[in-house]
């Protein structure tokens, strides 16, 4: 159980996919403008990562070598098209928003990256229990930029309004930045820094030492 | 087990086992959610329609309000009524990638920045219960800055003052173009003339804000977007485009005669 538990939520801050492995990077830059559409694309990246966890896991035995990238691929690129095509059918508002982005979950290197490393080595339950940690790991992430981006950029959360915006004629002018994607990335900068504060473990150790300045310039 | 695991037999029925099953999958969802898909297509395409008319109320089915919507197709080339398609099944943003029903448009006339115009296209007509028409409304599209603007232009029944204009599809920047969308901004179409005295296309997005109290301007213009120039720019291109020679006007021509 304990094992379960730490499959589960070891993704959400201990070694969290976009904050530590730093993977899936691009769509929590692209569509995280706004709380809802976030959600929406969080509850499919997680269950695309799941789905194809448990169903490459259920076939791992089989899956020749030479040809697993291939065979993952594939059957992540089928869980993304159904995925896809549901959301067009009962959530079409939503769909029209995220457009390819939703195609683009085939690329998402989560996806990949757990069924090559978690799922062919392990059985199907807990690959399953393994890809809902990681897509948990991935939403926490994606929801924290959302939610300021959304209500810094545009003075509200889950679209209602919180702040008056002077383009409606209220006081708040929004900060322009944040809905574009370069602001994506200072926030998660943030976010890691934040995370590594908590977590010591987490800070890698540097590459060279800097040299003390000795020169005196410019006194 | 592991032995043959990597064996060419063992490779292949690997590959078309997957194969078979994903594609039998992704072929019933995408079979057994058409019906849906293409219903929230029309519905939304709906929506537009109504959004652009001003008639959208919340709380009632857009399929129930639309029923009030009568819609005819039109050669834009004649400016006339057509039946040479119906309506039900024709989709005027597939004509125009369709060489057999549109024409390039020269580059000199192509001030929208379309490059196609299709032969034929949809209008929406709202009546009143004397069979007087209250509502026209007109398809609009243009380049901005970053794509191509779709939209609905309703006009009056003297077929010259607006009576809504909206976007139901662009990808302009968030914040800047994008607040073509805002609902202050579009409010301020409503009421405006689209053709001046001469007959030329007047209704325009001024760069900074409309004089109010200079006759011309309070008319015909509407305020621009601050920070998005090419955005403004685009939207007063295409609605010279489409109210003009060789978008609707022969139609329009037509229609106030009661010739179309």
């Amino acid at each position: 159980m304990s094992e379960t538990r730490k499959v589960l939520l070891a993704p959400i801050f201990a070694n969290n996919p976009i904050a530590l492995q730093i993977l899936g990077i691009c769509s929590a830059l692209a569509v995280t403008t706004s709380v809802n559409v976030t959600i929406v694309m969080c509850i499919a990246l997680t269950s695309v990562t799941a789905f194809s966890n448990l169903f490459i896991s259920m076939i791992r035995n089989q899956i020749p070598s030479s040809i697993r990238i291939i065979v993952q691929m594939t059957i992540i690129a089928s869980l993304v098209i159904v995925v896809d095509q549901i959301l067009k059918a009962y959530a079409f508002e939503m769909s029209k928003q995220l457009s390819v982005f939703i195609g683009l979950i085939i690329t998402n290197c989560i996806v990949m990256g757990r069924a090559e490393a978690f799922a062919m080595q392990n059985p199907p339950g807990m690959s399953f229990i393994d890809g809902v940690g990681n897509g948990l790991g991935y939403s926490v992430v994606l929801l924290f930029v959302a939610v300021i981006r959304e209500f810094l950029g545009a003075g509200s959360l889950f679209g209602v309004e919180i702040l008056a915006t002077v383009n409606n004629g209220g006081w708040y002018i929004p900060n322009g930045l944040l809905l574009l994607p370069p602001s994506a990335f200072f926030i998660i900068g943030g976010f890691i820094w934040i995370l590594r504060t908590v977590y010591k473990d987490q800070v890698e150790e540097n590459d060279f030492t800097m040299k003390a300045h000795v020169k005196k310039e410019a006194m | 087990m592991s032995s043959n695991k990597d064996s060419i037999t063992n490779v292949l029925k690997v590959a078309l086992l997957v194969c078979l099953a994903c594609a039998i999958v992704v072929s019933t969802a995408a079979v057994v959610l058409r019906p849906i898909q293409q219903e929230n297509r029309q519905l939304d395409l709906r929506r537009n329609i109504l959004a652009a008319a001003g008639l959208l109320q919340d709380g009632v089915s857009v399929q129930e309000q639309f029923e009030q919507v009568d819609t005819r197709l039109i050669n834009l080339e004649t400016g006339e009524f057509s039946d040479e398609f119906d309506t039900e099944t024709y989709e005027p943003r597939d004509a125009i990638r369709d060489p057999a029903l549109s024409e390039s448009i020269p580059a000199s006339e192509d001030i929208a920045g379309i490059k196609r115009r299709e032969q034929y296209t949809e209008v929406y007509l709202i009546n009143d219960s004397e069979g007087q028409l209250q509502t026209l409304i007109l398809p609009v599209r243009g380049y901005g800055l970053w794509s191509t603007l779709w939209g609905f232009i309703a006009l009056d029944s003297d077929l010259n003052t607006v009576r809504g204009f909206g976007f139901y599809e662009h990808a302009e920047t968030p914040g800047l173009g994008g607040e073509v969308d805002n609902p202050n901004w579009k409010e301020q179409f409503i009421g405006k003339e689209v053709y001046g005295d001469q007959g030329s296309v007047e209704l325009a997005v001024k760069k900074g804000s409309v004089n109010r109290s200079n006759d011309m301007e309070a008319t015909h213009m509407v305020d621009g977007l601050s920070g998005a120039t090419l955005t403004s720019r685009g939207v007063t291109s295409l609605i010279q485009y489409w109210l003009g020679e060789r978008g609707f006007k022969p139609f329009l021509t037509k229609l106030e005669a009661g010739e179309a």
